[in-house]
């Protein structure tokens, strides 16, 4: 099979014969059966997302499995990685081994499911970590994201624990007590919006520590969704110093800001804006973009999180956190990094593929566009300008922040092991 | 004048303006022996109260009455809403009933933002959370206007719990557009730390700011918030941020004392203080019912013919 004319990383024109789920030969004008014409598009290796809530078992009117790995393959993602918060918790190797399996069913992407660090997400005890990483869904990112380790001790202990299987911790980094009932970023507009603070600084001090812990045992630390300009800056100190910490950013902290809670196309107050951690000011967006194109933040995670429309049309405080992102991260990321020039696609492929299969120890993702490696492509047309239609996603839910807006480029297609998920856009 | 009225910020000078000099006139309707009139005959105004506020609501009904308003109240209690219902159900009810005006009065900040996206009729918003009370801040430019004249370069002071008190947000707002001059007065616990983007002046000094002040309001401080941290004590709190009588004794010969009520005797403000004769505490009440109706008439009256 060949997919014609497609540049890789944006690169020169060239044609790529896939046998047998890997990339077998690339040049121009193979010759053989052509199976897909890339008409000039741009080939990735297969997107990797670190942080995707599938919320199966648990919530499957929000989301699925099935569901959800269709909304990745669209957005074109060949690998998710399904985060722990589900009910019940995926705190044990029959747990993280039931979504493993239901990924391999559906094969629209793989699965890795993301192990809880306590048992229940309750911070107290630490979840079977061990027997996770044996099980067949072979666990190596740990994390009760929706919460923060924040016990000093609990967080300590994890590090150290799963460097024996050379596991990383993932860190939602918010210090419960400085945000209780918090509802939107602490600062001007909060305060006019009488909403609840949730300041910068709950989230700075718990990586700031998370940092020094991660250096002291020794061990990986990963951090979700940096969201402010000050967690850049203890990041890089940290990086530093040479400490093994890495960092992702979402494609809507690459984008958005606060002020949309107090005025957007969509009206005062509306939820659609409401999520964890919350939206920043247009400094922390800066600050955010330099980080990811100087590489102090390392990867673009969705945080994908699925929420059906009686948990978004609600008050504000009553409202669910979360935003759905696989089929729009590719086209944010675009706007806010490679229209802007702070990224070209190698870097793209970098902070959306290979590093998060680096992170997540994924041995076959990730893997550059060279003869020999895994077949898992995704082709990308940056010209086209897509008009955002919840109605046309994949996801079982619609709540998007970016309703209505346009945004640059299409994912065309994606291939997982020499496979099409996607053709033309559409589901294969 | 914009259809609904949720925050302060919407009115214009002009529109506030026009809200205080027809109450002015309405007021005069309040000292007949017939305080009805025939303005709103026909039109429905809902009283949607997710909170327990008699006295708002009170005065809101005894407003739509005066103006010949049908008036439903819709108390969250005991009603669906206690059953899980929605607020869009809710509001889609009440669209159903054909209702021309809503008054809202909703624990969460935002609630009438977003059920005015829900109803066709106008949303009155009778306080919202921590956000705004668009109402009190027009009744008590209203009482000062009747004390004191023009409120152009008066000098107003508000003191208490900043954070927490959609009065003070709405009041802000309210007599920086009438042209008066706003100082908050809050220990630094209670006020957001965006406060300097407002358009007032901040101080943490009462003592010093009450030799200056045309106004002072006294906001109501609920003991919990010492719990969280906030203050101290309530006698820390009464010391350094209470009206007393020595502290009144401060302040010019003709400056009024305010509370919104209810009040914390003996806390934010002394009981000789709110019932002397420069406290308007209890005209602020009369003043509510004038305002309201002011407010109703003029949202829903300009569609009758």
């Amino acid at each position: 099979m060949i997919i014609r004319n497609v540049r890789i990383l944006g690169g020169e024109p060239a044609d790529i014969r896939i046998e047998d789920g890997a990339i077998a030969e690339i040049g121009p004008n193979l010759p053989g059966e052509s199976v897909v014409d890339g008409a000039g598009a741009i080939a990735l290796p297969g997107l990797v997302d670190l942080h995707t809530h599938l919320r199966e078992p648990g919530r499957e009117d929000a989301e699925t499995v099935q569901t959800g790995t269709q909304s990745a393959a669209r957005g074109g993602y060949t690998a998710v990685h399904a985060m722990a918060n589900t009910s019940p918790v995926a705190d044990t190797a029959g747990v993280v081994e039931q979504v493993w399996r239901l990924g391999r069913e559906f094969a629209h992407c793989d699965v890795h499911p993301v192990g809880a660090v306590t048992v229940g997400l309750e911070g107290k005890q630490l979840a079977e970590l061990g027997a996770m990483a044996d099980s067949a869904a072979r666990v190596r990112v740990f994390s009760d994201d929706g919460k923060c380790v924040d016990d000093a001790v609990l967080m300590r202990r994890a590090l150290e624990y799963v460097k024996a299987f050379d596991g990383v911790v993932a860190q939602h980094a918010q210090e419960p007590r400085l945000t209780a009932g918090a509802q939107m970023n602490e600062g001007v507009v909060s305060g006019r919006l009488g909403l609840t603070g949730w300041p910068a600084v709950a989230e700075e001090a718990i990586i700031a520590r998370d940092c020094l812990l991660a250096a002291h045992v020794g061990s990986r630390l990963h951090v979700c969704h940096v969201s402010t300009a000050g967690s850049v800056e203890i990041i890089r100190w940290a990086k530093s110093k040479g400490w093994n910490v890495t960092a992702e950013v979402t494609p809507h902290h690459l984008l958005l800001t606060d002020d949309l809670v107090e005025e957007s196309p969509v009206g005062a107050y509306n939820p659609i804006y409401k999520v964890n951690p919350p939206l920043r000011t247009r400094a922390d967006v800066e600050a955010l973009r330099a980080a990811l194109a100087d590489g102090t933040i390392d990867i673009v995670a969705t945080d994908h999180a699925p929420h059906p429309v009686e948990d978004k049309e609600t008050e504000w405080s009553a409202a669910a956190m979360g935003m759905v992102g696989l089929e729009t991260a590719l086209s944010v990321v675009q706007e806010a990094m490679v229209e802007t020039g702070l990224l070209d696609w190698a870097g793209v492929a970098q902070r959306m593929s290979v590093v998060p299969a680096r992170i997540g120890r994924l041995g076959g993702q990730g893997q550059p566009l060279d003869v020999g490696a895994p077949a898992n492509i995704t082709l990308y047309d940056p010209s086209a300008r897509t008009k955002v239609d919840p109605s046309a996603f994949a996801s079982k839910s619609r709540n998007t922040p970016y309703e209505g807006m346009t945004l640059p480029g299409r994912v065309v297609a994606t291939f997982l092991r020499g496979r099409p998920t996607v053709l033309e856009g559409k589901l294969v | 004048m914009k259809r609904h009225l949720i925050s302060a910020g919407d009115l214009t000078k002009d529109d506030a303006l026009l809200i205080l000099d027809t109450a002015e006139e309405l007021a005069r309707v309040s000292e007949r022996s017939i305080k009805k009139l025939p303005t709103l005959r026909g039109r429905t105004v809902v009283n949607l109260f997710f909170e327990d506020s008699t006295r708002t609501r009170i005065s809101f009904e005894a407003a739509a009455k005066r103006l010949s308003a049908d008036v439903i109240n819709f108390s969250a209690k005991g009603s669906s809403v206690s059953k899980g219902e929605s607020l869009k159900d809710t509001a889609l009810t009440l669209e159903a009933m054909g209702a021309d005006a809503v008054v809202i009065r909703h624990s969460a900040s935002g609630a009438p933002h977003r059920l005015a996206t829900w109803v066709r009729g106008s949303v009155v918003n009778a306080g919202d959370g921590t956000h705004e009370h668009p109402t009190q801040a027009l009744l008590d430019a209203f009482s000062m206007r009747r004390r004191l004249g023009s409120l152009e370069g008066r000098k107003v002071t508000i003191v208490g719990d900043v954070l927490h008190s959609r009065v003070a947000r709405s009041n802000v707002l309210l007599l920086n557009t009438l042209g008066a001059e706003v100082t908050l007065v809050a220990p630094p616990t209670l006020l957001p730390v965006s406060v300097g983007t407002w358009p007032c002046e901040v101080s943490y000094d009462l003592d010093a700011v009450l030799p200056k002040s045309d106004a002072v309001m006294m906001l109501r401080v609920q003991k919990e918030r010492m719990n969280a941290a906030y203050f101290p004590s309530e006698r820390e709190y009464s010391r350094r941020y209470g009206l007393d009588r020595e502290r009144f004794a401060k302040m010019p010969d003709e400056a009024i004392v305010m509370h919104p009520g209810p009040m914390n005797r003996g806390m934010e403000i002394a009981a000789e203080v709110a019932d002397s004769a420069r406290s308007t505490i209890v005209e602020q009440v009369a003043n509510g019912v004038t305002i309201r109706m002011a407010v109703l008439y003029l949202l829903l009256g300009g569609e009758t013919a």
